[in-house]
């Protein structure tokens, strides 16, 4: 039986401040197979969470018609049934549990359906298992970690025995380890159970793990097919704004160069492993590899921490060492980017260096500046902190007065505040048209370059960004990227990022601190920190795929570099290593 | 300043207290409050101060943390004790300047009022020390049913309350996060007049409510999709339940009652 059958499918709204209807379907259909795990891909705003709300009747089709498990969602009548059978996991893991406990919430599904008390308790212990989360049965959801509350999301959705689960980028706004359980999980269920699952997402080495993919783009079908069929049509994926896993990528420009001739492109690490190492690389006593030559910025110091410490709420029952004996100096003009897994003191780091929190021991030096009572207002000028998903702090009526807020309170004439807000909004590549807009209209890739101009517009020396990137679709990432060069380019600002996306690092960072339970464990150039590939992996961190992939082929043959960072070094490196 | 506020909070245990329905200790709660307020002599009081004693004793919570949430109140508690004292028509002179007397009347009135008001708080702390929020709501909700006749809409009331319990440690965190994040863009808190403060918490507060609405929006769409639509055909995992210990809590505190009645009114 098919689970879930689209046929011709439109849906049009009107929002706010546009007197033109924005069509979010154009002519979509498609059909799903019980027991299938599709990807359903597509950049943000690209119409594919008003697919999923059709799926379930939350949202019913203007034109055509959506049939889930042989039943029409238009039909009213049905809906519950529908409902129960297709459970929905959202983006927002806090927005989505209801209960003060974790089994009251898993029951809160079946309980909406009038099943028996003891089958509930049934459902519940039995849906947590699966999950694995029986452990936090008693526990409340606000103590919970992001993946462990999205688990419990899966769990209330598995109660109500489902036989397909649509989840809507339900993955994005988790860490890598969040996202690799609930990955397992959706796997387990899918093979086990028998479940159908749709997975929403624009992670496409999520992506890769499923049977099918379907890329959508301004609300129609683009290209649908199995993982590897589609990931060898980059073309079509780069106007969709998506990417492809590093290693295909790196398969697909080895071909273009002639290393490679035909056979199957890889979608999976341990694929491109294989293809790569039987190449025929040039004998044994071949040169060894070049020390790296990566040239960082050690000139003028701008922060120094010596020993910083900070304790959470001492001396009560919820005392917590954040930080231990951390010492870190970070250079003028360039990018440091800092890693380590959730809960390493990433953050508690970070808002030492704008006062927000101050050492319990240890001190802190920021070019002269020590930050403590009077010094924090110059401190803050000199030092631009954004928080992760910056876009929810906007709250001005048009976005060049939120921009202007901080120059504002600096006392900055007006004429110069003009000039700011639009070198700010150039730099961040916002266009002049949305400036006198509200900043509650735009689209969420726009709402963050806003937050971003805004501290910008400060001029700080040292910019500090926690997680800049997350939520965004690989195209916005991109631009996010490309505008912190640019200024650091123009202005030679010192640029700190935290981020758990490895390629991103190693591409953008001229250096890495890498953080585990409270302590600073590794320093150095971006290029010698990932070549530690094992110790990364022992404190629960990745490395880059590429960087992966060369790890394993220098084992085997020594002479092949194994600190390679990005997909042009490694086709450089082959070409350098390969039988003439 | 908020870690003093002991009501309100929940203590996990395995007490009696603990097991017994969240309706028997809800109506128990309001019938020994109604008996404070009756009280008029001091077998009355000497019973009650007894019976509160004994309830502190066996409810499984730390007595000083229990005891904690009077802090609160001291300013109250002075207050009007100090009013009582000063105010209280009496003929016991104690002592006297100018037109301000003290009696002994006063002075008893004072102790009197203190006391009610301590043990008012401390039985309503034991209530919620020693009940889930969860039950506590689903209690009232039982409790409340009959008005689902007049058209109360009580199931919705009850939902509201649980799902405000759910996010108030959400809404703390983000209020948190969004103070920091302005404070980062050069936000002051802390200077300027009254007027100037209140001010700078709107970049605080407008952030806060949008936030809030988009929560309220997705919360909403969630439970939809999870098939609620209000308490039609509703059942419950954790059915309340009368046992033994709800009998043998009712029994004890019947025949207290009686006593207390019997003291109050017929001595």
């Amino acid at each position: 039986m098919k689970a879930i059958v689209v046929k011709d499918l439109e849906y049009v709204y009107f929002s706010r401040g546009e007197s033109e209807p924005a069509r979010a379907l154009n002519n979509i259909s498609f059909s799903i197979n019980e027991g299938e795990f599709v990807a359903v891909v597509g950049r943000n705003g690209s119409g594919k969470s008003t697919l999923a709300k059709h799926l379930n009747g939350l949202l019913i089709p203007e034109a055509g018609t959506v049939r889930i498990f042989g039943k029409f969602t238009h039909a009213e009548d049905l809906i519950w049934e529908i409902r129960s059978q297709l459970g929905m996991v959202f983006q927002n893991p806090d927005n989505q549990l209801v209960a003060t406990t974790v089994e009251e919430d898993v029951a809160f599904g079946p309980e909406n359906l009038g099943v028996a008390p003891e089958e509930i308790r049934k459902r519940v212990e039995a849906s947590l298992e699966k999950v694995d989360m029986q452990k936090y049965i008693r526990h409340s959801p606000s103590m919970l970690s992001g993946g462990q509350k999205q688990r419990v999301a899966i769990a209330g959705v598995l109660a109500m025995n489902p036989k397909c689960l649509v989840l809507d980028e339900a993955t994005s706004m988790l860490d890598p380890t969040g996202r690799r359980d609930v990955m397992n999980i959706l796997q387990k269920l899918n093979k086990k159970e028998n479940i159908t699952v749709v997975l929403i997402t624009h992670h496409m080495d999520e992506a890769a793990q499923t049977d099918r993919v379907m890329v959508i783009d301004g609300g129609k079908l683009v290209l649908e097919g199995t993982p590897r069929n589609v990931f060898a049509k980059t073309e079509i994926l780069r106007k969709a704004g998506m990417d492809i896993p590093q290693v295909s990528s790196f398969y697909i420009e080895a071909v273009k160069e002639g290393i490679i001739h035909g056979g199957q492109i890889p979608i999976l690490l341990d694929e491109a492993k294989e293809i790569f190492s039987n190449l025929s690389f040039a004998s044994k006593n071949h040169e060894l590899p070049p020390e790296c030559q990566d040239k960082v910025m050690k000139e003028e110091k701008v922060i120094e921490i010596r020993n910083l410490s900070y304790i959470y709420m001492p001396n009560t029952p919820y005392e917590k060492q954040a930080l231990k004996n951390v010492s870190l100096d970070v250079y003028r003009g360039e990018i440091l980017g800092i890693i380590g897994h959730t809960g390493s003191g990433k953050s508690t780091l970070i808002q030492h260096l704008n006062g927000l929190l101050t050492p319990t021991d240890g001190t802190i030096n920021i070019s002269g500046i020590i930050p403590k009572g009077k010094a924090l207002k110059e401190l803050r000028r000199k030092v631009g902190l954004i928080f992760q998903n910056p876009e929810d702090q906007l709250f001005e009526e048009t976005v060049s007065k939120d921009i202007a807020f901080g120059l504002k309170k600096m006392g900055v004439p007006d004429t110069e505040i003009e000039k700011r807000v639009l070198e700010a909004a150039e730099i961040t590549g916002l266009p002049a048209n949305v400036l006198e807009r509200s900043p509650f209209e735009l689209s969420g890739g726009q709402k963050r370059r806003v937050a971003i101009a805004g501290v910008i517009a400060m001029n700080p020396e040292i910019l500090v960004l926690d997680e800049p990137t997350a939520g965004l679709d690989p195209a916005g990432s991109k631009e996010i990227y490309k505008f912190l060069l640019k200024l650091r380019k123009e202005k030679n600002t010192t640029i700190i990022i935290v981020s758990h996306t490895m390629e991103d690092i190693a591409n953008y960072c001229d250096r890495v601190a890498v953080m585990n339970n409270g302590e600073l464990v590794l320093t150095g150039k971006t290029r010698e920190v990932f070549s530690n590939k094992e110790y990364l992996a022992g404190i629960g961190l990745d490395v880059p795929q590429i960087t992966e992939l060369f790890y394993c082929l220098n084992k085997k043959n020594p002479f092949i570099r194994k600190d390679i960072l990005t997909v042009e070094e490694g086709i450089a490196e082959l070409k350098r290593v390969l039988k003439k | 300043m908020l870690k003093n506020i002991t009501m309100g909070q929940y203590i996990p245990g395995n007490s009696v207290l603990h097991r017994a329905d969240p309706r028997t200790k809800i109506i128990w709660t309001m019938f020994l409050i109604i008996a404070l307020f009756i009280a008029n002599n001091i077998y009355g009081y000497v019973m009650m101060l007894a019976l509160v004693g004994i309830i502190l004793v066996i409810c499984g919570v730390p007595v000083s943390y229990t005891l904690r949430g009077i802090r609160p109140l001291l300013i109250i508690l002075i207050i009007t004790s100090a009013i009582n004292i000063f105010a209280y028509p009496g003929s016991n002179v104690l002592v006297s300047f100018g037109s301000f007397r003290i009696t002994l009347e006063g002075i008893l009135q004072a102790i009197i009022i203190a006391v009610r008001l301590s043990l008012m708080v401390i039985i309503g702390s034991i209530l919620t020390l020693t009940t889930t929020p969860i039950a506590l709501t689903d209690g009232l909700e039982k409790l409340l049913s009959p008005l689902k006749k007049i058209k109360v809409p009580v199931h919705e009331m009850a939902m509201m309350m649980s799902i405000a319990l759910r996010f108030i440690p959400t809404l703390l965190e983000e209020t948190d996060r969004i103070i920091k994040a302005q404070s980062s863009r050069g936000a002051d808190f802390d200077t300027g007049n009254f007027i100037e403060k209140a001010k700078s918490f709107i970049p605080v507060l407008i952030p806060l409510f949008v936030n809030a609405f988009k929560r309220a929006e997705e919360l909403a769409t969630a439970m939809e999709s999870r098939c609620y639509r209000g308490d039609i055909g509703r059942t419950r995992m954790k059915e309340l339940v009368y046992t033994k210990v709800d009998r043998n809590i009712n029994i004890f505190l019947i025949m207290f009652y009686i006593l207390f009645i019997l003291s109050t009114f017929f001595i």
